[in-house]
C-alpha cells in the first residue's frame, strides 16, 4: 500500500523489450509528426490532439501488456492506440473519416475502437473511461479470463467525481485495472498547481486505499518498471493501482492552438528533457547499432506513406450508414 | 391468461430476475443496497437473489451511480448482461454522462464493433411525499437520445416480459418501474413467454376514441375507459409499454379507425413523450382526424411536497375524461 516512486534507472529491463518500447515510441512520433504535417499543408482537415512528448509512457505501459488485455484512452489517445497496436491503415481511415477505417468512419479521431487489439473505448468526455474500465475489469474478473485493464487519462481527469468513484470502486471490489495517469502538467490550459488540490496525483491513491505510484514517464525504463510491476500484480489478483507518469505535452491543446499560456522557460525545459532523442541516447550508448535505430524509423515511414495514401483515397460512408448501429437493428427509412 | 395465478409487479420483476440469473451466466445485478443483506432492494425487488446466486453475481455497490452505470457499459461491452439498478429516477441525472455520451452511442461510434447489452432499472412516481428529487418522470430525455430504447409496464405480465426482452436485447434499455405499481396484481405472464420490445398492447377495443398511454396512466385510463362505456362511449386503450422506440404501426392503425386520439402520461405534460406521439398522429393522419389529438399530463411544476399540492400536481381521472369528451366534440 501507498505511494513509491520508483528509481529512473534500474536498468534490468531487456534490450529485446526496450527495442519494442522505442519500436512503438517511433511509430507515435512519426504518426503525430505525419499528422501535424498533413494539417499544416491543408491535404487534412481535424480537430487534432497532438501527442508529441508523451510518446514513451504510452510505449512503456503498452508493451508490458498482452495483446487480449483490455485499454480505455481518452480523446488525446492516438499514441495509446498505436502503443496498444490498432493497425494503421484503419486508424489513419478513422482519423479521416473514411468508410474503411476502425469505426467505419462514424467515430472519429476522439472514438477510436478496435477491439481486436482490445481497444475498447476512446472517449472525448475527461475522466468518464475510468468508470468504463472498471467495468471491463469486471467482467474479466467474473469471466476468469485473466485480462488486465489499462485507463489512460490526464492530470486534469483526476478533479473529475467520475475519477474519484470509479477509484473507490475498484479498490473494494479489487479490480483487475490500471489507472495510468499521464501527468502532461497542463489540464487544457491550466497549469497542474492550479486546478489540483494533491501536491502529486498519486496521493489521491492512499485516500482509496490503492496501490499507487509514481514514474517519470518519459524514461522507458522506470515506465516500464512501473507498468509491468502494476500489470502483474492486477494479474496476481491484488487488486488496482494508480500509477502516475510524469510526461509533458511538447504542443497546444490542439494542433494550432495558442500555447502562450505555458511560460517560455517551462516551454524550453521541455523541449530539453524530450524524451525521444534521450531514448535513443540511452538506446546508442548501450551499444545498439545507430543503423537499426534507423531501420525501424524508415520501415515506420514506409508504413505511415501506405497508411496515408490508403486512407486519403478510401471511400466516404454512405449515408445509409445513419440508420445503421443505431441499435442492432437497421432504422426504418 | 384468465387461469392464470395472480401475482403483483413486485413479485413479476423478482421472478424476471431470477430467472435470468438461471438463464444466462452472462446476467449479473449491481445497484445500491440489492443484496439479502441490504435487505433485498428498498423495494424488494431483488430479494433471495443474492442468495441464491451470489454476491458476485447480485452485487451490491455504494452510493455511487456514475461507477455503477460505468462499471455496467464496460461489463457489456465485452458481452456480459448487466442489470443495473439506480434506486431513483432523478438519479439518473448523477449519471447521465455514462448513459447518454456511452451506454447509447458507443455502438454507433464503433461502427458496429462493440455494443451495450445493458439493462437499467429505476423507479420513480409521484403521490407518496417524496417530494421534487425522487418522483419525476423523465422518460422524454431518454427517447430523445439515439440508441436508447424505454419501457415501462402497467401490469405483472408486462413487468416481467418486458424486463426479460431488455435483458435479452443487444441495445441498452431503461426499465421504469412505478412506486405506486409494485403492488399491483394481476394474471402472471405465461412460463416461457416474454413480451416484445416496440410492441404495444390494446388494452380494451373500442370504435370512438383511442386513448394512449404507458405505465401508472393506465390504471387511470382503464378506469375512466369503463366508466365511460356506461354512457355508451367506446374507449379504446392502447398501452404502448415500449415507449422508445415506440409502437406507430399499432398507434397510427388505431386512431385510423377511430380518428379521435388522446395521450396520457404522468410526465409533466410540455415537451413530453406524449407531443411526439401527437405530432406523428397529426404528420400521418390529420386529414381524418376529427378533432385535434388531445394531452393529459401533470402539471408544469417541479413535484411538490405538501399533500394537496402534490395531487393537484397530478394529472387525474377527471381530466382524461374531459380530454377524451373533446377529442370526441
Amino acid at each position: 500500500m501507498g505511494s513509491a516512486e520508483v528509481s529512473t534507472l534500474r536498468n534490468d529491463v531487456s534490450l529485446d523489450t526496450l527495442m519494442e518500447i522505442f519500436r512503438r515510441t517511433m511509430l507515435i512520433n512519426k504518426t503525430d509528426e505525419r499528422f501535424r504535417a498533413l494539417l499544416t499543408s491543408g491535404k487534412l482537415r481535424l480537430v487534432y490532439y497532438p501527442v508529441r512528448g508523451q510518446e514513451v509512457v504510452s510505449a512503456a505501459m503498452m508493451t508490458a501488456l498482452r495483446p487480449d488485455d483490455y485499454l480505455v484512452t481518452t480523446y488525446r489517445g492516438v499514441h495509446d492506440q498505436l502503443a496498444k497496436g490498432v493497425p494503421l491503415k484503419e486508424l489513419w481511415a478513422e482519423f479521416t473519416g473514411k468508410v474503411t477505417g476502425t469505426c467505419k468512419g462514424k467515430g472519429g479521431p476522439m472514438h477510436i475502437t478496435d477491439p481486436s487489439t482490445g481497444v475498447m473505448v476512446t472517449t472525448g468526455i475527461v475522466g468518464s473511461g475510468l468508470p468504463i474500465g472498471n467495468g471491463l475489469a469486471l467482467s474479466s474478473l467474473l469471466k476468469g479470463d485473466g485480462r488486465v485493464t489499462v485507463v489512460c487519462f490526464g492530470d486534469g481527469a483526476s478533479n473529475i467525481g467520475a475519477f474519484h468513484e470509479a477509484l473507490n470502486l475498484a479498490s473494494i471490489w479489487k479490480l483487475p485495472v490500471i489507472f495510468c495517469c499521464q501527468n502532461n502538467t497542463y489540464a487544457e490550459h491550466t497549469p497542474y498547481a492550479e486546478g489540483t488540490s494533491a501536491k502529486h496525483i498519486v496521493d489521491r491513491a492512499l485516500g482509496y486505499s490503492m496501490n499507487g505510484v509514481r514514474v517519470d514517464g518519459n524514461d522507458p525504463v522506470a515506465m516500464y518498471r512501473a507498468a509491468k510491476d502494476s500489470v502483474d500484480r492486477a494479474r496476481r489478483g491484488e487488486g488496482p493501482t494508480l500509477l502516475e507518469a510524469m510526461t509533458y505535452r511538447m504542443l497546444g491543446h490542439t494542433f494550432g492552438a495558442d500555447f502562450s499560456y505555458v511560460p517560455k522557460a517551462v516551454q524550453q525545459a521541455g523541449i530539453d528533457h524530450d524524451p525521444v532523442p534521450r531514448f535513443k541516447k540511452l538506446l546508442l550508448d548501450s551499444g545498439v547499432a545507430p543503423e537499426a535505430l534507423a531501420d525501424i524509423e524508415s520501415a515506420i515511414e514506409r508504413d505511415l506513406d501506405e497508411a496515408v495514401e490508403f486512407a486519403l483515397a478510401s471511400s466516404y460512408p454512405e449515408i445509409i450508414e445513419l440508420r445503421r448501429d443505431v441499435l442492432k437493428e437497421e432504422i426504418a427509412a | 391468461m384468465t387461469d392464470a395465478p395472480t401475482i403483483s409487479i413486485s413479485q413479476a420483476t423478482n421472478e424476471a430476475l431470477d430467472e435470468a440469473l438461471a438463464a444466462d451466466p452472462n446476467v449479473f445485478l449491481l445497484g445500491e443496497d440489492i443484496a439479502d443483506g441490504q435487505g433485498g432492494g428498498v423495494f424488494k425487488t431483488t430479494k433471495g437473489l443474492s442468495t441464491k446466486y451470489g454476491v458476485e453475481r447480485v452485487r451490491a455497490t455504494p452510493i455511487t451511480e456514475q461507477a455503477i452505470v460505468g462499471a455496467a457499459v464496460g461489463a457489456a461491452i465485452t458481452g456480459m448482461r448487466p442489470v443495473a439498478e439506480i434506486m431513483f429516477m432523478n438519479f439518473l441525472t448523477v449519471c447521465m454522462d455514462q448513459i447518454v455520451n456511452h451506454a447509447a452511442k458507443l455502438r454507433f461510434m464503433s461502427g458496429g464493433k462493440t455494443s451495450v447489452p445493458l439493462t437499467i432499472r429505476c423507479c420513480t412516481g409521484a403521490g407518496f411525499g417524496f417530494g421534487g428529487q425522487h418522483s419525476d418522470m423523465l422518460e422524454a430525455w431518454f427517447a430523445h437520445v439515439p440508441g436508447m430504447k424505454v419501457v415501462t409496464a402497467s401490469n405483472p405480465a408486462d413487468a416481467k416480459g418486458l424486463l426479460l426482452s431488455a435483458i435479452e436485447d443487444d441495445d441498452p434499455t431503461l426499465v421504469i418501474e412505478n412506486i405506486a405499481m409494485y403492488g399491483v396484481q394481476g394474471p402472471a405472464l405465461a412460463p416461457g413467454t416474454k413480451v416484445p420490445l416496440g410492441k404495444a398492447s390494446i388494452r380494451r377495443k373500442g370504435a370512438d376514441v383511442t386513448v394512449i398511454a404507458y405505465g401508472r396512466a393506465l390504471l387511470n385510463v382503464e378506469a375512466v375507459a369503463a366508466a365511460l362505456a356506461e354512457e355508451g362511449i367506446d374507449v379504446e386503450v392502447v398501452d404502448l409499454r415500449t415507449i422508445a422506440p415506440f409502437d406507430e404501426e399499432t398507434v397510427l392503425a388505431s386512431v385510423a379507425k377511430t380518428n379521435r386520439a388522446v395521450i396520457v402520461h404522468e410526465a409533466v405534460k410540455s415537451f413530453g413523450a406524449g407531443a411526439e406521439i401527437s405530432s406523428r398522429i397529426h404528420e400521418e393522419l390529420f386529414g381524418q382526424l376529427k378533432r385535434p389529438v388531445q394531452r393529459v399530463g401533470s402539471k408544469y411544476s417541479p413535484v411538490p411536497f405538501s399533500p394537496p399540492l402534490e395531487q393537484a400536481f397530478l394529472y387525474n381521472q377527471d381530466e382524461i375524461r374531459s380530454a377524451v369528451r373533446a377529442a370526441l366534440a
